[in-house]
């Protein structure tokens, strides 16, 4: 499974997780999150400032 | 790890570890007045809340000095995962809620004379302002507990909203023009007091509107955080007005004014003039140390949860306070916060004090600064920039 983590906090984005809370539904790949999605942790990094980890058995 | 920096967490102490209960002394003001003034019969002393902060407070920072200390990264885990600090921040809310309902209590039948029931109220306000603070150092973390607790200490301020807009507006246009929080070089408080209330209520309420609107549900949902943390206030103010009669809501809603506008003036000083370059793909420059005013007065900052230590708190805000950071290269206030808000209060001094410390930051390059677009011409004439294109010669 595809996993991005952010670089400002450490927070991880699963698409098998998705951000429901902010209506991004599980299963959302990350690629279809849009531009300005922010870290729903700490809110001060977007989409582009995420990196890929390592994908982990789905 | 090295074995040197384990060796320097091991021996590195926080100083101001007890002195972070002084926290629960601004809540506890207000019922110290109430003490003095009923025991005594001087009427005065109802006005000793607004007395120490803005008189007190700003003496003791210059007495004190200043505190850049600084963690060791090797110590930041432990001391972040030290529960105590948290502990300071909760005991807040209990002496909050005390001075709130008491002071509503003492309001409606305590039998005071009017300027009296005036000084309480700017008191239980200047602590509803606090508890705002309070809930900014509880809104930004993970747990659910300090998420919940954050909208509880916003409820008698009645900015229950800031829980979305601070941390989803406010953080991401940080030092912008867009930002209705970040104050520009040329606007006075009062000029910033409405655009900040009016703007950030506004975010608050689209950025809920996006988000439910993604989970295909109506802004009119329960859901909504803005609706909840409301009606938090609702039920709070409601159930005061059940028990001491609807006489008690213009008390109530003044303290809530006194508190919210206490927040809006300390957002004015926090990012006063700074402004984050675009870069050339569009986007702004990450929000660096260069884009918030800090202090290192140590009385204030105890009193806030080292909220001056606000360049830190916008490059890391899931930090916690204990283990914010002083830069050298952030720009300094030449006062601590407490100071600064009377200052903020008196629009020539403030512009005395702060305009040559915007122009001094950016190299005497007023085209850099935010300026604010009403009197733009003004300032570029005052600083010595008529001509706004020479900054790409
Ligand atoms: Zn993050």
């Amino acid at each position: 499974m595809e996993r991005y983590e952010c670089n400002g906090c450490s927070y991880v984005y699963e698409a098998g997780k998705g951000d429901p809370h902010n209506g991004y539904p599980a299963g959302t790949p990350f690629s279809a999150l849009p531009d300005d999605w922010c870290c729903p942790d700490c809110a001060v990094r977007e989409k582009p400032d995420f990196v890929k980890l390592e994908e982990t058995p789905a | 790890m090295t074995t040197q920096t384990l060796s320097e967490a091991a021996n590195w102490k926080d100083g101001k570890r007890r002195l972070w209960m002084m926290g629960v002394l601004w809540p506890a003001l207000p019922l110290i007045s109430a003490a003095l003034a009923l025991s005594t019969g001087v009427g005065l002393f109802w006005w000793l809340t607004p007395v120490v902060i803005y008189g007190v407070l700003p003496l003791l920072d210059k007495l004190v000095g200043e505190d850049t200390n600084n963690a060791p990264e090797s110590a930041v885990a432990a001391l972040e995962n030290d529960r105590y600090y948290r502990l300071a921040t909760f005991l807040f809310i209990p002496v909050q809620y005390l001075s709130v309902i008491g002071g509503a209590w003492l309001a409606v039948r305590g039998g005071l004379p009017v300027p009296d029931i005036l000084g309480l109220a700017v008191s239980v306000g200047l602590v509803s302002g606090a508890g705002i603070n309070t809930a900014h150092e509880l809104g930004h973390k993970r747990e659910n507990l300090e998420r919940w607790l954050a909208r509880i200490t916003l409820a008698p301020a009645m900015y229950g909203h800031f829980y979305v807009e601070h941390n989803r507006g406010h953080h991401v246009r940080v030092a912008t023009p867009e930002d209705p929080a970040s104050s520009r070089l040329g606007e006075s408080f009062y000029a910033f007091w409405p655009r900040s209330v009016i703007g950030s209520l506004t975010s608050a309420w689209h950025l809920e509107k996006l988000r439910l609107e993604r989970q295909g549900k109506s802004v009119w949902n329960w859901r909504n955080d803005n609706l909840q943390s409301w009606a938090m206030t609702l039920v709070l103010f409601g159930g005061l007005a059940l028990w001491l009669g609807p006489i008690v809501l213009p008390f109530l809603i003044f303290q809530g004014f006194i508190g919210f506008s206490l927040l809006e003036v300390v957002n004015y000083l926090e990012h006063y003039g700074l402004v984050r370059q675009k870069e050339a793909s569009g986007r702004y420059e990450r929000c660096k140390p260069e884009h918030s005013w800090n202090s290192n007065h140590t009385v204030t900052n105890l009193m806030l949860y080292h909220l001056q230590r606000h360049s830190d708190h916008h490059a890391n805000p899931m930090r916690r306070y204990q283990a914010l950071r002083h830069f050298e290269q952030a720009p300094q206030l030449p006062s601590g916060y407490a100071g600064m808000i009377v200052v903020a209060m008196i629009p020539p001094l403030w512009r005395s004090l702060m305009d040559k410390r915007v122009l001094a930051h950016y190299n005497g390059d007023v085209t850099r600064a935010n300026i604010h677009p009403p009197v733009r011409e003004k300032i570029l004439a005052q600083y010595g920039a008529a001509h706004p294109q020479s900054v790409e010669a």
